[in-house]
């Protein structure tokens, strides 16, 4: 990094000089008898040594003020750095070292005290931003993380895309040493490059290069405040190496680091928002959907309080959970087709809330479009998604027409919005509106009814249902205060259906961006806040998912973050299993098993993963495999148990494919 | 109209094997084929697929659905699968179980 002021004081340039006519004196001397540099008179400069001083020998050698005896002369910038950090109480940092990033290493675990933030070791950068993705499901709270800028950085990418598909931020910092006049040859210039951040620029809410200390104050606390800022999402910020480790020079003046103030979220338009009300307020049959409303609790409150008084029907998509799944107002996501009004908030994808499209391979093999609603239907959409987005990733889906669209965060825009509502609700109404949600009573309980004779198929069957895998799992942990932390398992929904999700905490929702390999970091992230609030975790964990990067076991052992892994172990890839004989059908050739149950490259067998040994290997308590449902519940029991105790337990079950 | 010829000439072309069904050949043919991936190893279906058993449709319809159907389920043709491996899956369907009532599961009544 070009810095444009080497400082008045005790450069490290002419400080190495020094070093280097003084070692090349007595390099041989001192490289095989470091014990002898005892000896020397202080305080000249030190000469070089093979051996690192360790804190105990830097300290007896130290009768003056540290600054001035240490090797760089100074303060570490890096230390600086980790004031700047501990100002905004992130309690974590999930990360794998590098040496990039070794001098705020260090500062963080020998300056710091290794606390606020805590480092916690992880065996790939997925997992480290899977880890920061799912403990801000749980918490609201986000984490930093530290790479490599490149290789490091690399890895990092697909967590990082989850996390913005699903708005969560994440504060990545890549380590990145960027003055190729004096970075070290060999790897760490391969490890360096130019503009780290153009790697994630396209699925980042923010990034920056800060070019000295102050700069990095100033960058870090914006970065927070962007990330946190809704619509949220990752920032990266590119850390150079010869910053952190160069001294601090403040040219007399104290280094300032910005007080964090949380900005206000957008809110929707108050003429928008009136209009609405009155759509919603004279609709026969106003139907609410939410993907990514409830940010927080008191969005689920908020909802309630809409729907009960409307009447309306809400169809949670699950990006959290939004709305009570108990509630007699919740539906499935086929109650959009007697809507005449629909509201959208915070939706990832309205086209395909009223669309549908069905794989069939017909016009010319891409599929056919229908639509899922009656002509006429008034939409509605707050979302604060609208006023972030970028071009390239394809993440704000197929153009839906909208009658009423409002940039804002929904959570922030509800308030506004039910008050609006009860004013327009015309006194004629009411008596509707009382039938409607009679009707809706009457429609929970039926679907309740047949959820539960569909959960009851396949009940005794081997390998296990999904349906029974979720209903023996919830009977083991429906007295404790529970939280599940898996996205979604992959089990035919059966935790959404059959739990009776109603709390925030309860799930923590989908990846966002569907690049698999997040559930298990996630889970273990998620798990980390439960654990701190006191909760127990649950962890569907399917095989494939959790194959990517399973080294995150390892950092749920090392760290003591306890959950209950049940494995949704259906032995393959299943979703590419069904896509591959999909296309074989539509082609009109036989799918080609080789020696396996599906197509060649989607199965998980022959031989089998024994997530198990696995586990255990890691520091897991583990059980498995089972495949005899009888034998699911006292499994479960046991590993219950030593959850409790603090260790995580998994058990590996052979389930039905979903 | 057109689906209804369709449907028509595939009952005539399958009746020869339509009493073959053996239920032991249809649980191999029923794994073979891939059926189990959307619809479970038990018929009982699932999120990307409706249940098929127990009470499966009688087989001529299933014949008529597995070969000409334009939804979500991708068709099987006989170049892949022979109408006597689709009597012998029906005959494997029909074969399974009643599913018990959920109310008798204590599990399903927390
Ligand atoms: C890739 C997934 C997939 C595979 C493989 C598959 N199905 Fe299906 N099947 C579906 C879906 C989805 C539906 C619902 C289609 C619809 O409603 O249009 C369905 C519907 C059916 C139905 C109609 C059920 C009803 O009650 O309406 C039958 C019968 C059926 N499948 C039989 C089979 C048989 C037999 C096989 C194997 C030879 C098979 N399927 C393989 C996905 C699949
Ligand atoms: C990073 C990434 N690679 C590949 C895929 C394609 N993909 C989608 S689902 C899936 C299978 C995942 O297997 P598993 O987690 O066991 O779930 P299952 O489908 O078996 O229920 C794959 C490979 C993806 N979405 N993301
Ligand atoms: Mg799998």
């Amino acid at each position: 990094m070009a810095r444009k002021d080497p400082g008045p004081q005790v450069d490290r340039r002419k400080f190495l000089t020094g070093v280097a006519a003084a070692g090349a004196a007595t390099a041989a001397a001192t490289m095989s008898t470091p014990v002898a540099r005892a000896a020397e008179p202080a305080p000249a400069p030190r000469v070089p040594s093979a051996l690192r001083p360790t804190l105990q020998v830097a300290a007896a050698e130290t009768e003056t003020p540290r600054e001035t005896t240490n090797r760089i002369g100074g303060r570490p910038g890096s230390d600086f750095m980790v004031d700047v950090v501990k100002t905004l109480g992130i309690k974590y940092l999930p990360a794998n070292c590098a040496s990039s990033y070794r001098g705020i290493h260090e500062s963080l675990i020998n300056y710091g005290g290794n606390k606020m933030p805590e480092f916690l070791t992880c065996m790939h950068e997925e997992s480290a931003v899977g880890m920061a993705h799912g403990y801000f499901k749980i918490a609201g709270k986000p984490l930093m993380t530290l790479c490599h800028g490149t290789v490091g950085l690399q890895h990092a990418t697909m967590a990082i895309y989850n996390a913005w598909c699903d708005r969560v931020p994440v504060i990545v910092v890549g380590g990145n040493d960027m003055d190729a006049a004096t970075r070290p040859p060999g790897v760490p210039t391969f490890h360096a490059a130019q503009d780290i951040n153009a790697l994630v620029r396209d699925f980042t809410k923010w990034d920056d290069t800060p070019v000295s200390l102050a700069h990095f104050a100033q960058s870090f606390v914006r970065a927070y405040k962007i990330a946190m800022t809704p619509p949220c999402g990752p920032v990266m910020i590119s850390l150079d190496a010869g910053l952190q480790q160069e001294v601090i020079r403040n040219h007399g003046d104290k280094l300032a680091i910005p007080r964090y103030v949380p900005t206000a979220p957008p809110q929707g338009d108050s003429g928008a928002v009136k209009e609405a009300a009155r759509l919603l307020a004279e609709a026969q049959n106003p139907v609410i959907v939410a993907d990514r409303a409830a940010r927080t609790p008191n969005g689920i409150k908020l909802l309630v309080q809409l729907a009960e008084t409307l009447q309306a029907r809400v169809i949670d998509q699950g990006s959290r959970v939004n709305f009570p799944k108990t509630h007699y107002l919740s539906a499935p996501p086929t109650a959009v087709s007697g809507a005449d009004v629909i509201l959208g908030l915070e939706l990832s994808d309205f086209w395909a809330t009223v669309n549908s499209y069905t794989d069939n391979g017909e016009n010319g093999g891409i599929g056919a479009n229908g639509t899922r609603i009656k002509p006429g239907t008034k939409l509605i959409s707050i979302s604060s998604v609208e006023l972030n987005t970028k071009s390239n990733y394809q993440d704000f889906q197929r153009f839906q027409v909208i009658d009423v669209p409002m940039a804002g965060d929904a959570e922030a825009t509800l308030p506004a919005l039910i008050e609006a509502v009860k004013a327009a609700i015309p006194g004629s109404k009411k008596g509707a509106i009382e039938q409607r949600g009679q009707a809706a009573k009457k429609a929970h309980a039926e679907a309740e009814a047949r959820t539960k004779q569909a959960a009851a198929l396949a009940w005794d069957a081997s390998p296990i249902s999904t349906a029974r895998l979720c209903a023996e799992t919830y009977a083991a942990v429906k007295d404790l205060d529970w939280s599940i932390v898996s996205q979604s398992g992959n089990v035919s929904n059966w935790l959404n259906r059959l739990w009776p999700l109603s709390e925030h905490h309860h799930w923590i929702g989908r990846s966002g961006g569907y690049g698999v390999g997040y559930g298990a970091p996630a889970s273990v992230g998620a798990a980390l806040a439960n654990r701190d609030a006191g909760r127990f975790s649950v962890n569907i964990q399917a095989d494939g998912d959790l194959m990517y990067a399973p080294g995150v076991l390892w950092t749920a052992a090392k760290h003591k973050i306890p959950q209950l892994a049940v494995m949704h172990n259906n032995r393959g890839y299943h979703q590419e299993v069904m896509h591959v004989q999909r296309l074989s059908n539509f082609r009109n050739r036989p799918a080609n098993y080789g020696p396996d149950m599906g197509p060649v490259g989607t199965r998980i067998e022959n031989p089998d993963i024994e997530y198990h040994k696995l586990a255990e290997s890691m520091g897991w308590w583990a059980k498995g495999p089972i495949k005899d449902p009888a034998q699911l519940g006292s499994a479960l029991k046991e590993a219950v148990k030593v959850v409790q105790a603090g260790q995580p337990a998994l058990l590996n079950v052979w389930t039905q494919p979903r | 109209m057109k689906r209804a010829v369709l449907l028509l000439a595939v009952l005539g072309a399958s009746q020869a094997a339509l009493a073959a069904g053996s239920a032991e050949k249809g649980k191999t043919a029923y794994a073979q084929h891939g059926c189990w991936q959307c619809h479970g190893f038990a018929g009982q279906g699932g999120i990307t697929g409706p249940k098929l058993a127990p009470d499966p449709m009688p087989l001529e319809a299933l014949l008529a659905f597995v070969r000409n159907t334009r939804g979500a389920m991708p068709p099987y043709q006989k170049a892949i699968l022979s109408d006597a491996d689709l009597a012998d899956i029906h005959a494997y369907l029909q074969s399974l179980p009643k599913a018990r009532d959920y109310k008798s599961i204590p599990l399903l009544n927390p």
